[in-house]
């Protein structure tokens, strides 16, 4: 045992951790709630976390460089706003153009966080707490407080939660859910095989040694909040086609869920090391959760927050007692990454 | 370092100087009595809760539960009166509450070493649930005459209780940080954790005292804020942390720890007060405020960076 613990890496066991609290989880309530294991909960969950997948990636991303990105929240919101508004005025607009709208304006508004805490030197939890009021000000302001509503948008988006691209068996594959792990895969592979992606990683690990490396640690921290930012978009585009009616408070608190899912997928809130793999599953299983207590009879839906707020407490104390009781096994010589 | 938080502190009061005059020449019945302490009142579990922060973040860590706790407390509170209980006992229950929540706090932060914006984070969603699961979708009130009363009206003179408790809480925070040795260690601390553990300082101890009195005070908070609306949410408190941390920050506290005072928090606390105020009499809504805040927020430690900068390349020409 000692043997197999000793040659695995701590980032493989962390997620086959987390795999398995997955699998409990939805075995859990398998026992608890009827018909469960059902086509129709799949879509449920997937089409729930596929809201939530891409807003936790680029806060994954921002995370990973030491930074925090607070205000994705408000992007996601202004993005869903503007893009719901420009649709109905215009609702010839190519569906890909609209894509590539929403994530433009995320990645806008990423800009101006990555220019104030890049070059500017302020810290980041500072530059988004800012915007995350500003942005939200601004949508406030922008839209007069107005509603926009589904009857206002074009039907092939309205439709689109409901469209399948594929199918597993009797599990329909929704194309937002597509479009959720399009952004998780192509990240994912990037920070595993690409070298100017590992930046990153190297910045958040050591600033410093980055630095002296040869790599512009500010250009690399800019761009990490632009792909959190557009990223945020593409949440706000899904966010848009799932519930259609969009208010001034739209995704308010959605940066808390991204980092909730970023922590309990296992990312260093301290920087330099996590993976998209974690990420996905932690984003799963917290909507899992979240979704399948509404369901469950026995105790009621308010528990929600509590749970949630508790699951995140357990798997950082397991993480942090894990690892470091897995340092002191292998002694000095094999000690943490 | 003394004479960079002396400026500071002077651009904050000639700031506030500004934000006076324009508010009294705006609306004249601005310096009356009345209106300041209404003033106050408004954002007064804010600005309770912004005094202790300012201690956690000179230490270098973050409490991002505080808001929570208050809505917990607040929650706590409206429950047990409405199961019969007397104000006094049921304040008391909440205030170990927040004992109990800070305990929590304090052993993952200090014992288990997690980061304290990781605890707090996931302490703000918890709390937040636990309010949720004992109110529901409902709002609780019907306290007795007494407790609002309490919350609402002149204890001494005009000046009601919470008031009278901030300006206690202002000086007696004031002086741990500035005067005593315990305020030293906290300073010591966020200056540089490892320093101060080769010093001989008990770090977790010292720590985990920090975060059971931001909760209890933040607890303190939650039943003023009770007391003073007479009813109560799950989603009561909600969001005010934000605000805590901006106050805090506009006071020229660093949030990287070691650096920042009392006298910068309250100059900030009186600005921020002021700016709603004078916005509100300019109807302009309170998103904007807030967002107007935000960029104070920014540019406060934005600004001093780039001037550094044009002076390095003066310098340097």
């Amino acid at each position: 045992m000692t043997g197999l613990i000793g040659r695995v890496s701590p980032q493989t066991l962390r997620l086959v951790a987390l795999f398995m609290a997955l699998l409990a989880t939805v075995l859990f309530f398998s026992t608890q709630i009827d018909g469960y294991l059902s086509a129709r909960m799949f879509s449920r969950i997937s089409t729930s976390a596929a809201v939530v997948l891409p807003i936790a990636v680029g806060q994954a991303i921002v995370i990973m460089t030491r930074n925090i990105d607070l205000s994705s929240g408000s992007i996601l919101g202004v993005v869903a706003y503007v893009t719901g508004q420009t649709l109905s005025s215009m609702p010839d607009l190519h569906p890909v153009l609209v894509v590539c709208l929403a994530m433009g304006i995320g990645a806008a508004a990423g800009a101006i966080n990555g220019l104030i805490a890049a070059y500017g030197r302020v810290p980041s939890i500072i530059v988004t707490l800012g915007t995350l009021a500003l942005f939200r000000s601004f949508l406030v302001e922008y839209s007069g407080a107005a509603t926009i509503t589904t009857a206002s948008l074009p039907t092939w988006l309205v439709d689109l939660p409901q469209k399948s691209l594929f199918s597993v068996g009797a599990l329909e594959v929704r194309v937002t859910v597509v479009l959720a792990l399009g952004a998780c895969i192509v990240v994912g592979l990037a920070l595993s095989r690409l070298r100017a992606a590992r930046r990153f990683l190297a910045v958040g690990s050591n600033p410093d040694a980055a630095q002296m490396a040869g790599i512009n640690a500010p250009r690399v921290v800019f761009l990490a909040f632009v792909i959190s930012g557009a990223l945020a978009g593409l949440s706000g585009f899904i966010f848009l086609a799932k519930f259609g009616n969009i208010t001034v408070v739209a995704g308010l608190g959605f940066e808390l869920k991204a980092i909730a899912a970023v922590v309990v997928g296992g990312v260093s809130i301290m920087g330099g090391s996590g993976t998209i793999l974690g990420v996905l599953m932690g984003a799963v299983l917290v909507d899992t959760i979240d979704n399948s207590l509404t369901r469950w009879e026995l105790v009621s839906e308010f528990w929600r927050d509590a749970l949630l707020g508790m699951l995140i407490m357990v798997a950082v104390t397991l993480d942090t007692l894990a690892s470091r009781s897995l340092a002191r096994l292998r002694g000095t010589s094999g000690g943490p990454q | 370092m003394i004479n960079s938080l002396k400026s500071w502190e002077g651009g904050l009061l000639a700031i506030f100087l500004v934000t006076l005059v324009l508010n009294t020449s705006f609306a004249p019945e601005f310096l009356t009595v009345q209106n300041q302490i209404n003033l106050f009142q408004l954002s007064i579990e804010k600005i309770i809760v912004a005094l202790m922060m300012t201690l956690i973040i000179v230490n270098a860590e973050i409490d991002l539960s505080v808001a929570s706790v208050m809505g917990l407390s607040a929650v706590v509170f409206a429950w047990l009166i409405n199961l019969g209980w007397g104000g006094g006992s049921a304040a008391l229950v909440c205030l170990t509450v927040g004992v109990l929540a800070g305990m929590i706090n304090a052993a993952l932060i200090a014992k288990v070493g997690i980061p304290s914006l990781v605890v707090t984070l996931a302490m703000m969603i918890g709390f937040r649930g636990i309010a949720r699961v004992l109110v529901k979708d409902q709002s609780l009130g019907d306290f007795p005459a007494w407790v609002t009363d309490l919350g609402q009206k002149g204890l001494i003179g005009p000046l009601p209780l919470s008031i009278i408790l901030f300006f206690g809480l202002l000086v007696l925070l004031g002086v741990l940080l500035h005067r005593t040795g315990f305020g030293r260690q906290v300073v010591v601390i966020g200056t540089s954790a490892e320093v101060a553990r080769f010093s001989g300082i008990n770090v977790a101890s010292v720590k985990a005292r920090l975060f059971v009195m931001s909760a209890v005070i933040s607890a303190l908070a939650g039943v003023l804020y009770a007391a003073r609306l007479g009813s109560v949410r799950g989603d009561s408190a909600l969001g005010f942390e934000l605000d805590i941390i901006t106050m805090v920050l506009l006071g020229g506290v660093s949030i990287f720890g070691g650096k920042g005072s009392m006298v910068g928090v309250f100059l900030s606390i009186l600005i921020i007060l002021n700016l709603r105020n004078g916005m509100a009499l300019l109807s302009i809504t309170g998103h904007v405020q807030t967002g107007v805040i935000g960029t104070l927020l920014i540019g406060s430690v934005l600004v001093p960076n780039l001037i550094n900068d044009w002076r390095s390349r003066q310098a340097r020409v």
